[in-house]
């Protein structure tokens, strides 16, 4: 057992160690020369006793790459956007209805990301927007669920998000909510898999430092779905936090599990304030 | 700088990545370029390349080319499989003879530019890009 | 025809005569660059938009030739010279022979 410590702690020092402090840029993000986008503000009540300020993970990316989403012609994620602006309006199922046929305009869904992971009283659980476009499918449309993660619903959340483009997530963690809000925690600050890493060792200790060559953010995920150069597709916050426990070497949760919904409540938390950017540009 | 048994490796590893990989590439990239300019003199100046200086990911990295006079704009990315990367050639109706786009590169490499300018000569610039491997999993 | 392949391009809508104009312009398409393999180590096979060009009123702005280092989503930042009002039009060449075209009028005031 010593020796699996040692082992890990080199790791962790070859990680973050003896490299150059990398602060978030000093930079505004302003779209489409329209909305000032907040990208860093007072942390949250709930984080006073571990961090005074909470930063998007846009600040922690090169210059190239934030310009990329600071206009939406030069965004390529909103091309998916604009795939899932046809769906929206696209009638499907034994209900003969499409999105707009009950939301109306998609525009009219603004502020809805921003309040979820959120509680639902009738069914009586939390609720990711992608729960809720599935029960939206399946019980009002007549249409078959979609996957998790599949594209359509990347999609579709990519245009839920940008609607709400410049409003700050605000989900509530008190209430009925508060278990689940306190299960999320508690995964949050649990060391998993052969590298015994927590979300809070890279994310809340480290942040700022280099994890290789890159920069480690706050993982805010105010920004979700993410385009990224690296897959040049948009990934949904599940699959971020399956990569992320994956390479702590340990056996991860799926899309759309209990645990994972907990923890995205909780992560989504810790960014109360910062704006809504979905769809964003990463690396 | 600490010699550490680390340091050392990547020193080793970086130096034959140098003396090795882009030489096929690079002898492609040369063939290319006396293709475009039928072995012509190739002035440096005239023509300007920008390029990130680290691209945080080899799959998509911004560049423009912009040559005052220029007819066409070969761009070339040393180190790729295949160098070639993209030809402009501007029209009547073009105005600053320039252009960007999102390239593609293999690694850490030069990427050059060579522009064909209206009068028949050749002018050439270049940058070095870093491309990074990103901190989970590349 | 290449599935999802959609093209965009964003023109300012009135210019005075004579006025150089930005012209951005991106088309979804997966640009596959031949270098990669698939899951049992095939080689998947190249199939890219070779090449772009944009007009105005039949006359050239550029006339661009892409190789498979062209990223995903091909997209260019050029700018033109805006002569008289008029029609821009824009052409992809895909390898698989599919042409994709795009026009956008602009006025001179």
């Amino acid at each position: 057992m010593m020796k699996l410590a040692g082992v890990a702690g080199i790791f962790l020092v070859g990680f973050f160690g003896a490299v150059a402090y990398a602060d978030p840029a000093e930079d505004t993000l302003i779209l489409n020369e329209d909305i000032k986008m907040v990208t860093k503000t007072a942390a949250p009540a709930h984080l006073s006793d571990v961090m005074d300020e909470v930063y998007s993970g846009w600040l922690f990316r090169g210059t190239e790459t934030r310009a990329m989403q600071a206009d939406d012609f030069d965004n390529p994620g909103m091309l998916f956007v604009e795939q899932a602006e046809g769906v929206w309006n696209t009638v499907e199922g034994s209900e003969d209805k499409s999105c707009a046929s009950c939301h109306g305009a998609s525009e009219e869904m603004a502020g809805v990301k921003a309040v979820y992971p959120k509680w639902n009283e009738t069914a009586g659980e939390v609720r990711t927007i992608e729960m809720q476009v599935n029960d939206c499918r399946e019980n009002q449309m007549g249409a078959e669920k979609w996957g998790y993660t599949s594209g359509n619903m990347v999609n579709m959340t990519a245009l839920l998000a940008s609607v709400s483009r410049g409003m700050p997530v605000n989900v509530a963690i008190d209430g009925p909510a508060q278990s689940v809000w306190e299960d999320g925690k508690e995964l949050y600050y649990t060391r998993t898999g052969q590298l015994e890493m927590s979300c809070a060792n890279c994310h809340e200790d480290n942040y700022g430092s280099m994890i290789r060559a890159d920069h480690l953010s706050q993982g805010q995920i105010n920004a979700f779905p993410v385009y990224r150069l690296k897959n040049t597709k948009l990934n949904a916050v599940h699959s971020r936090f399956k990569g992320c426990v994956r390479d702590t070497r340990a056996e991860t949760y799926s899309a759309g599990s209990p645990e994972f919904i907990a923890l995205e409540l909780y992560v989504s938390s810790r960014g109360n304030g910062l704006s809504v950017e979905g769809p964003s540009v990463r690396n | 700088m600490e010699l550490t048994r680390r340091s050392v490796l990547q020193l080793g590893a970086g130096i034959l990545v140098v003396a090795s990989v882009p030489l096929k590439a690079f002898a492609a990239g040369e063939d290319l370029i006396e293709s475009f300019t039928g072995g012509a003199d190739i002035a440096e100046g005239g023509v300007t390349l920008t390029a990130p200086e680290i691209a945080e990911n080899g799959n998509t990295v911004p560049i423009e080319v912009d040559a005052p006079g220029a007819s066409e704009i070969l761009v070339m990315a040393m180190g790729n499989p295949t160098p070639n990367v993209a030809t402009f050639k501007f029209g009547a109706l073009s105005a600053s003879h320039s252009a960007s786009t999102r390239i593609r590169l293999a690694g850490t490499q030069e990427v050059v530019a060579i522009a064909k300018m209206q009068d028949g000569s050749f002018a050439r610039a270049s940058a070095t890009v870093k491309v990074t491997i990103g901190g989970c999993g590349g | 025809m290449a599935d999802g392949v959609k093209p965009r391009v964003k023109v300012p809508k009135t210019a005075a005569a004579g006025d150089t104009i930005t012209i951005k312009t991106l088309i979804s398409h997966k640009m596959e660059s031949g270098q990669r393999k698939d899951g049992d180590g095939n080689v998947i096979p190249r199939s890219i938009i070779n090449r772009f060009t944009c007009d105005f009123n039949g006359q050239n702005v550029i006339d661009i030739t892409l190789e498979a280092a062209i990223s995903t989503n091909p997209y260019f930042e050029f700018q033109a010279i805006v002569p008289e009002a008029g029609e821009f039009k824009f052409t992809w060449y895909d390898d698989d022979g599919s042409v994709y075209e795009e026009t956008k009028e602009i006025s001179v005031s």
